[in-house]
């Protein structure tokens, strides 16, 4: 029988089929970070059970580490309490861990691919939503509860019921300027935040194939704000290039790697495999995307008026007056009028290098708008890194923004960095939700781009269109 | 995992769709490394005014709530983030069952619950059931219209009875397999490791591409 990329990574990770229905699913890799599992290693130790497999768990901190100069001393007391929890839990049990100081540390979605703890075909978990992220190798990566990081700790397995596969395509090629953000946003926007609850995305079609490994982490890291368990993209030759490119440590070597290359390449989705669902999507006539309410659904084209009560398909008219009055809009009024206080670019779904240069093209030899605080936060020491031996950092300071070290920052507001009350922010990240990047705040979702030129403009602009402000 | 058979309580609105786990907890409660101590801060963006007082606007702050254990809200509840935190929160502040609408059929499906967060209820004793949208209208109007309304959930009946004047039972699908865990108060951890053989002999073959 046909089988999609989902039911070819599913059936080789099967230990056994559960009498109460589920399955017991292996899981060859488990991302650990410090605001998730401590109560997790507690459960082992009140249990006396152990970390079945320390070598396939891997363990960095990035939720709530500042991302300032005081970046190696962690000053509020909780937070310090968590991150020593973590570093005591995985020397005690012998897990990988890139810590505070580490070169290597950086967001737990980043690191993986950059480490090549992440390559194709897996089953991989992390206690947070954003795993999904991984799934642009074609490995089924889906978050977590802190029960199941248990489960996966002592056991190496879940049990799981099977989900439905949702085939999203989506045909031609993006406008320039456009880019993969909108393209996830945009299905956010047709599907609504819960659209896909209980299925697998497999995203597909030319403008997919087309994109970069960076730009299809970005569309499967939000899988999960369209409700989805996880995003799928079938690895490709752009797949293997992106995993070969670079000293990634944990990347099979030698014969085991042409043997694995081999079972990469089988991944893909028979030509006649069925899906539950199937969605067709236009990429050619995406526009720039920025959501205007509290939910990820809640977003339009950047052209687009601010919708009314009764046009937001699938929200409440009284759900959609309370995030109006929550984001201080008025229905029908034009976001390019909004006025910004804030531009954050950064988080789990744009902070990687090619995130970075297209920010950084499109701030060069300009400077942000007086009023406008922007924050530039890479995903990872590495990215970092590299950006710096490009010379990313020297447009970003001389637009004037602060370049930082490496965390989840301001896209939830977990370290130092975050919103006053109705401070108006465009951000990068993932999540509209309110007070997620401070009580009180008010998130626009877009593209690096489009953040970049929101900083320098102090107001949204359709990027397609803009001069640059000159 | 305490066991879960039948519960009887006060039921308490929540008229909201898509309510967000960060909303259900913030995330400067995550920063614990305990277990317990969440339930005062269960919606506290919602729940208090800035100075730390109960924010009177919040429907579950009126008195008439203040001893319920059942929560009736809308569609989607629990999406976003899967801090676990949400559920320790909701159950720790009392509530033992949640109950939510789904929403149409097919590609229109929308379900009354986000899948991380149902699925970390069932890890916690938390019961979430889900009725059509017609039904939850009807509790809702049966919460707003009769105070200190109180409800019956029996788990292995699959039926919520409310105790107003005249008694409405409704009947609600629930996933068996979940359903026995949570009758039983059973452990996935241990029911998982009765398999450790077939996991070890897998193990033998397996490749998890990784090199060492």
């Amino acid at each position: 029988m046909a089988k999609t990329l989902f039911d070819k990574i599913w059936d080789r990770h099967v230990v056994r089929e559960l009498p109460d229905g589920t399955s017991l699913l292996y899981i060859d890799r488990h991302l650990v970070h410090e605001v998730t599992s401590p109560q997790a290693f507690e459960g082992l130790r009140l249990t006396g059970r152990k970390v079945r497999h320390p070598e396939l768990t891997f363990s960095t901190m990035d939720h709530n580490v500042p991302t300032d100069d005081t970046r190696l001393t962690i000053t509020d007391p909780v937070s310090k309490a968590q991150v020593e929890a973590l570093e005591s839990n995985c020397k005690e049990n012998g897990i990988h861990l890139y810590g505070i100081g580490d070169d290597h540390q950086g967001i737990v979605h980043v690191i993986g691919p950059e480490m090549g703890i992440t390559v194709p075909g897996l089953t991989l978990v992390c206690g947070d939503s954003h795993t999904s992220t991984h799934g642009a190798f074609g490995t089924l990566a889906f978050g977590i509860g802190t029960s199941e990081v248990e489960h996966v700790l002592a056991t190496q397995t879940l049990r799981q019921k099977k989900p439905k596969t949702f085939k999203v395509e989506f045909t031609g090629k993006l406008q320039p300027h456009v880019t993969s953000k909108d393209m996830v946003l945009k299905l956010i926007g047709i599907i609504g935040t819960a659209g896909a609850t209980g299925s697998v995305f497999e995203f597909c079609g030319e403008a997919v194939e087309s994109l970069t490994m960076e730009a299809r982490m970005t569309i499967c890291n939000m899988a999960i704000e369209g409700g989805a368990k996880a995003g799928l993209i079938a690895p490709d030759q752009t797949t293997i290039d992106y995993v070969l490119a670079k000293d990634r440590p944990f990347v099979p070597k030698g014969e085991a790697l042409e043997k694995a290359i081999e079972e990469w390449k089988k991944l893909p989705s028979d030509p006649d495999a069925k899906f539950d669902r199937t969605l067709v999507i236009d990429a050619s006539k995406i526009a720039p995307q920025v959501s205007w309410g509290t939910s990820p659904g809640m977003v339009i084209d950047v052209d687009a008026p601010v919708p009314g009560l009764d046009e937001v398909p699938g929200y409440s008219a009284s759900d959609v007056q309370k995030a109006l009055d929550y984001m201080g809009l008025k229905a029908g009024q034009s976001l390019t009028d909004c006025k910004l206080d804030t531009v954050f670019i950064g988080s789990c779904t744009n902070s990687r290098i090619e995130d970075l240069r297209r920010a950084a093209k499109v701030l060069e030899g300009k400077k942000k708008a007086d009023h406008i605080k922007l924050l530039v936060v890479p995903g990872s020491q590495q990215v970092r890194k590299q950006a710096m031996e490009e010379g990313l950092d020297k447009i970003f300071i001389a637009a004037g923004a602060e370049w930082r070290w490496a965390g989840c920052s301001m896209c939830l507001a977990m370290n130092p960095d975050k919103l006053a009350p109705q401070e108006r922010c465009a951000s990068t990240s993932n999540r509209n939700f309110e007070g997620r990047q401070g009580a009180g705040g008010r998130t626009h979702l877009v593209s690096p781009e489009m953040a970049a030129a929101t900083a320098v403009a102090g107001h949204f602009v359709d990027i397609r269109n803009w001069n640059g402000g000159n | 995992m305490e066991a879960f058979t039948t519960h009887r309580g006060i039921l308490a609105p929540l008229d909201r769709a898509n309510v967000d786990t960060d909303q259900i907890i913030p995330k400067q409660f995550l920063k614990s490394i305990a277990r317990t101590g969440f339930g005062p801060s269960a919606f506290f963006d919602w729940r208090y005014v800035l100075n730390g007082d109960p924010n009177p606007e919040f429907e579950l702050n009126a008195p008439r709530y203040a001893d319920r254990s059942l929560l009736v809200t809308r569609n989607n509840f629990g999406c976003g983030s899967s801090r676990e935190h949400a559920v320790w929160a909701l159950a720790q502040d009392g509530y033992k069952v949640i109950i939510a609408p789904y929403r149409g059929e097919g590609d229109d499906y929308i379900p009354g619950f986000a899948d991380i967060f149902k699925n970390n209820c069932s890890k916690n004793g938390v019961v979430t059931i889900e009725l059509s949208e017609a039904e939850v209208e009807t509790i809702f109007q049966a919460v707003y219209g009769e105070e200190g309304l109180e409800a019956t959930v029996d788990l292995e009946k699959q039926q919520l009875t409310l105790h107003g004047e005249t008694e409405i039972t409704f009947d609600f699908d629930y996933d068996p397999s979940v359903k026995n865990k949570l009758l039983k108060g059973l452990d996935d951890i241990e029911e998982s490791l009765l398999y450790l053989e077939d996991i070890e002999k897998f193990e033998q073959t397996h490749a998890t591409w990784i090199h060492q």
